[in-house]
């Protein structure tokens, strides 16, 4: 293997082959980490959203999630880019079209982050669930009100219940990140084979992504597990001490 | 008035009948004991006093007001009511202190000094101060429970309901829970106790309800349900739970 090529001019725009691949993990993270906010809110929101008993709370939530985690992503990926110009409002439908800045990228955002809010609800929902019944009751006794008690009691124990499959969902969304390249977004997957075309290293450069998108979802790993520690719940069954 | 006033309760968990029009009272003071077979829905009737088992016919009126009714304040309403459950439930990720804090805080609304102090002196009274900072999963059960019942008294309830609260002790640990129930009995809180702990019930219980398939089979005094329980299903209960 030789990455010498790396440090070449590229063979258009400006810059060596290396630029291209850190403006491609540039648009990894811009696009992951933004999906992510909204993944993680929204999807707090309906995940809360399907543990209560109000059906006109519990209902949207539902479908919610039944939809956007049963479609593939690669076709909402499609939808958010390609159809939803189209059925929007004329005027909005004009300006995502020409007006927007980067609609590639926000497209992927919204894409990604309301397919994974799906997921992401479903893990806090179970979260909450998995606290027995008998807690809720006994923040109830003392008479604090249901909300106080999701504020109280509800959300800090379902969170910390779930940080591990929370943390899986995070790396995915890296991974997951990749998939905006068919709408044309020049995230790393993106750059990599373009380089690879101009270029026929495949092998090394895809190589080079494969590290690079391990060496973010290690950190990702170290991340949640430093906070994991940070909210361990002293003597609490399944924090290991 | 009675504090806590039972008129004809039913309950049904769709076509299961859990109460069947049950009817009682207890006195502001009274130590009332539930006992009675496992299923007999003793802690269900215990949970309608603060509304965590909706009820679906008869009328229960707790401190002049009516839980059934949707225009009661619940919250408002349990504030005042000090529960204690079988398997202690304090909150795991808060330490004692902030256990006992907590609804003094969000619910009476008492800065976080005040309510510190309160906790603080009802910690010492329960013997646990030296816990104060501990969190509950390092406490043992006994500990725990007597942390719940501490928390229960920080809101200064008009009166406490007790839902099996040793059922999930070691024995050794039993009786450091009664001794505080005990205590708190003797000066004059209104308690409803589910519980087999007939040696409690003997010393400090000023009426005795035993419940079978969910019917108040009996509601006696304590000298009269100890000496001569009436119904042949009582004496049964008592002969297995007395003589073992």
């Amino acid at each position: 293997m030789d990455f010498g090529f790396l440090t070449q001019p590229a063979f258009s725009g400006g810059g060596t082959y290396l630029d291209w691949v850190f403006s491609g993990i540039k648009w990894t993270l811009l696009v992951s980490l933004c999906a992510w906010v909204i993944a993680f809110t929204l999807g707090s929101v309906l995940g809360v959203m399907r543990t209560t008993r109000v059906w006109w709370l519990n209902l949207p939530a539902t479908a919610y999630v039944e939809l956007f985690r049963n479609i593939p992503l690669l076709v909402q990926m499609f939808i958010w880019y390609f159809v939803v110009p189209e059925i929007v409002p004329k005027a909005l439908g004009t300006w995502m079209k020409q007006g927007m800045p980067m609609p590639e990228f926000w497209s992927a955002v919204l894409a990604l982050g309301f397919y994974t809010a799906s997921r992401v609800a479903e893990q806090v929902r179970s979260g909450i669930q998995s606290i027995p019944r008998g807690q809720t009751h006994a923040a109830l006794a003392t008479g604090l009100t249901m909300p106080q008690v999701y504020r109280h009691l509800l959300l800090p124990m379902g969170y910390r219940i779930v940080i591990p499959p929370l943390t899986s969902e995070f790396l995915t969304i890296f991974k997951n990140s990749s998939v905006a390249l068919t709408i044309g977004v020049l995230e790393l997957t993106a750059q990599a084979r373009t380089i690879s075309e101009y270029t026929f290293r495949t092998f090394e450069i895809f190589t080079l992504a494969t590290v690079v998108y391990v060496v973010i979802t290690m950190a990702v790993v170290v991340l949640m597990q430093l906070l994991e520690r940070r909210v361990r719940v002293p003597g609490y069954i399944g924090t290991g001490k | 008035m009675a504090m806590i006033e039972f008129k004809n309760i039913s309950k049904w968990y769709g076509s299961f009948q859990v109460l069947k029009d049950c009817t009682t009272q207890v006195e502001k003071g009274e130590v009332i004991v539930v006992c009675g077979p496992s299923g007999s829905g003793k802690s269900t009737l215990i949970k309608c006093v603060n509304g965590l088992e909706p009820f679906q016919s008869g009328s229960l009126i707790v401190n002049g007001q009516s839980v059934g009714d949707k225009t009661t304040n619940l919250p408002q309403l349990r504030a005042k009511i000090g529960m204690v459950f079988q398997n202690f439930e304090l909150f795991p990720h808060m330490n004692v202190t902030a256990n006992l804090n907590l609804a003094q805080v969000k619910v009476l609304g008492r800065g976080v000094e005040e309510a510190t102090e309160k906790s603080r002196a009802l910690l010492t009274r329960v013997g646990l101060i030296d816990h104060a900072q501990k969190f509950p999963g390092q406490l043992s059960g006994g500990q725990q429970q007597r942390v719940a019942i501490a928390r229960a008294l920080a809101m200064d309830p008009i009166a406490m309901l007790f839902d099996e609260p040793t059922s999930a002790l070691d024995p050794e640990m039993i009786n450091e829970v009664l001794d505080v129930m005990v205590e708190l009995a003797q000066e004059g809180m209104t308690m409803m106790c589910v519980t087999h702990e007939m040696g409690f019930a003997r010393k400090v219980a000023h009426r005795v309800i035993f419940m079978d398939r969910g019917e108040i089979v009996e509601d006696a005094g304590k000298d009269d349900f100890f000496g001569t329980p009436r119904s042949e299903r009582a004496q049964q209960f008592l002969s297995k739970i007395l003589h073992h």
